[in-house]
């Protein structure tokens, strides 16, 4: 296999986990910010839009030091058998799911923020349990938000390169995503390979921003 | 007769930080009990906190034997088998009609035979396929009615569901409101800000002031008592039972009412109907003699039992007609020159008689 497409592969992998385990903790944390009116709110929004401010780097490199057989993550991950997390796929999955958070849950925190109460009030005179009224009622009416947060976690992980580098290092076939193997491909003066890569997630990223606006649209038309 | 209780009883209590809600209240579990009082006065919480929505709400929630909420347990509102009807109806966006009405209708587990008659009833038919939002106000509020019938509720709870609509699409869902009081059997709580809604609905009355109950009892007996800011109101005015007699010949209905027969303008009604009727207190004078040179067609015969002054200058005269008491209104000077007292017999000029349908 060429060394592209052992990038793709491990790329695909990884946005495609990354954007799955963020879709399954962001719904429940993205609810919890959009209805709570606990004094926490703020603290923890602050906490999950971090990654959005901070250099990318600097969330690489504390999470490299916590992952380390000396860090807390490290501590906890050797006492379970698994050894240390630096410098594996799984080291790199944990760490695209912490940078990745907010775009997942910011999409969906202001979905589920502009879905009306008293349409779930009824829903709940109408018999429907929480889980369900959250199944049954927010989640199609959050669809556009959740088409978002899909495309953003997904692009947004295939797009990471500082916290790759930091914590995943560049290794084939584990940690070598498409970003890293262009930067490789730049500093090795193949300019024509790093043209192809370059504009093929140029156009990847073009049309997952004209799938949204697609799907966007469609979705207003169907809702006036 | 059973030993199992009968009729609702609620005491709910709810701090707010500018608002406490504290309701101790003993309503009949039939007809329709009216929430009446303006608006800051906790009438929609009252509702919310008997649907269980609002989780601070403290007390007691019994209807019948079932309870609902007390002092160790608290039904969660998909727990309690109530019915609520919206003011803004809250209509599920997504979905069409028909699996609006589904909705609760599945998980009730209600028979299929209900929600054909309700769809039937409520003339929700053409309706089925549309998406609620292409519906008017009215078609959305029968809809909200249907969704709420479909669960067989013990309990229909209205929050102020004409608010909304402008007064020709009232008029369109009152009767149906008039069916389901006559054909579901189950007791409603309708809450209103409208005296005129209160007036023309209400078998019983509950009268909401700052969160407490200023006074709850029948209808008729709590709409013409003299002693509530009511009947100090620019609209304030008696309320009568009547049926109909039949037409006069000349376009309007005579009515049979225990202050005696009165003319009515009004749609047509079968003999017999039973009809209520609000008589306002500013198209009521009073004459020392029976007139005939005058257009007024209502005039009957009463006595004067009180005078009170109202705070913009008039005087408000209370009258014993017949069965029941009529309101009126009067200048000083006229009181003065007619040297109107208590106990003086007089003739009622009645202009104007709304018929409440």
């Amino acid at each position: 296999m060429t060394p592209t497409l052992t990038a793709i592969l491990v790329t695909l992998k990884l946005a495609g986990l990354t954007t799955s385990i963020l879709l399954l903790l962001g719904m429940p944390l993205a609810w919890w910010l959009a209805r709570t009116r606990s004094r926490w709110r703020i603290p923890i929004g602050a906490l999950v839009a971090l990654p959005m401010v901070l250099p990318p780097t600097v969330l690489g490199f504390y999470l490299l030091l916590g992952m380390g057989i000396h860090g807390p993550i490290g501590q906890l991950t050797a006492s379970l058998g698994l050894g240390t997390l630096a410098f594996t796929f799984q080291g790199l999955l944990f760490a695209s799911v912490l940078y990745s958070l907010p775009f997942v849950v910011h999409p969906l925190q202001s979905g589920f923020a502009s879905i009306d109460t008293t349409v779930l009030e009824a829903a709940a005179t109408l018999r429907a349990s929480p889980l369900d009224r959250f199944i049954s009622v927010v989640l199609p009416l959050s669809r556009p938000a959740l088409v978002t947060a899909t495309l953003f976690g997904f692009a947004h992980t295939v797009g990471e390169f500082g916290v790759v580098l930091m914590v995943g290092g560049n290794i084939d076939g584990q940690t070598r995503v498409l970003s890293v193997l262009l930067y490789d491909q730049v500093e090795a003066m193949a300019y024509g390979d790093a043209h192809r890569l370059a504009a093929g997630l140029l156009v990847f990223s073009f049309g997952m921003l004209l799938v949204m606006q697609w799907l966007g649209r469609r979705t207003a038309l169907v809702h006036d | 007769m059973t030993d199992t209780v009968r009729g609702i009883e609620l005491r709910l209590r709810l701090q707010r930080r500018d608002f406490t809600l504290d309701v101790a209240l003993s309503l009949p579990a039939q007809g329709v009990t009216v929430v009446f009082g303006p608006s800051g006065s906790g009438k929609s919480t009252l509702l919310r906190a008997i649907a269980g929505l609002e989780p601070e709400a403290r007390g007691l929630v019994r209807v019948d034997d079932e309870i609902w909420q007390d002092a160790r347990l608290r039904l969660p509102p998909h727990r309690r088998p109530v019915g609520v009807v919206f003011q803004q109806t809250a209509l599920l966006p997504h979905l069409s009609v028909h699996d609006n009405l589904r909705y609760g209708w599945r998980r009730a587990g209600t028979d299929a035979d209900v929600m054909r008659e309700w769809i039937d009833k409520l003339a929700l038919g053409p309706l089925l396929a549309r998406s609620p939002a292409t519906l008017s106000g009215g078609e959305r509020q029968r809809v909200a009615l249907g969704r709420a019938l479909m669960c067989q509720p013990r309990w229909l709870l209205l929050d102020e569901p004409l608010s909304a609509l402008d007064v020709d699409r009232r008029a369109d869902i009152l009767p149906y409101l008039e069916a389901i009081r006559r054909q579901a059997c189950i007791p409603l709580l309708y809450v209103t800000h409208s005296v005129e809604e209160a007036a023309r609905l209400a078998d019983h009355l509950v009268l909401l002031e700052a969160g407490r109950v200023r006074i709850a009892g029948p209808a008729l007996e709590v709409l013409n008592r003299p002693d509530l800011p009511l009947a100090l109101r620019d609209d304030a005015a008696a309320v009568l039972e009547a049926s109909v007699l039949g037409d006069d010949g000349h376009g309007l209905l005579m009515l049979d009412t225990p202050a005696g027969t009165l003319h009515a303008h009004g749609p047509a009604h079968p003999i017999g109907t039973r009809v209520r009727l609000r008589i306002q207190a500013r198209d009521v004078s009073v004459a020392l003699s029976a007139r005939t040179d005058t257009s007024v067609l209502n005039i009957i015969p009463a006595v004067l039992q009180s005078l009170s002054t109202l705070p913009g200058g008039q005087l408000q005269l209370q009258l014993r007609a017949g069965g029941t008491r009529l309101l009126a209104r009067v200048s000083h000077q006229s009181a003065a020159r007619l040297q109107l007292r208590e106990g003086l017999p007089v003739w009622a000029q009645i202009k104007a008689v709304a018929l409440l349908i």
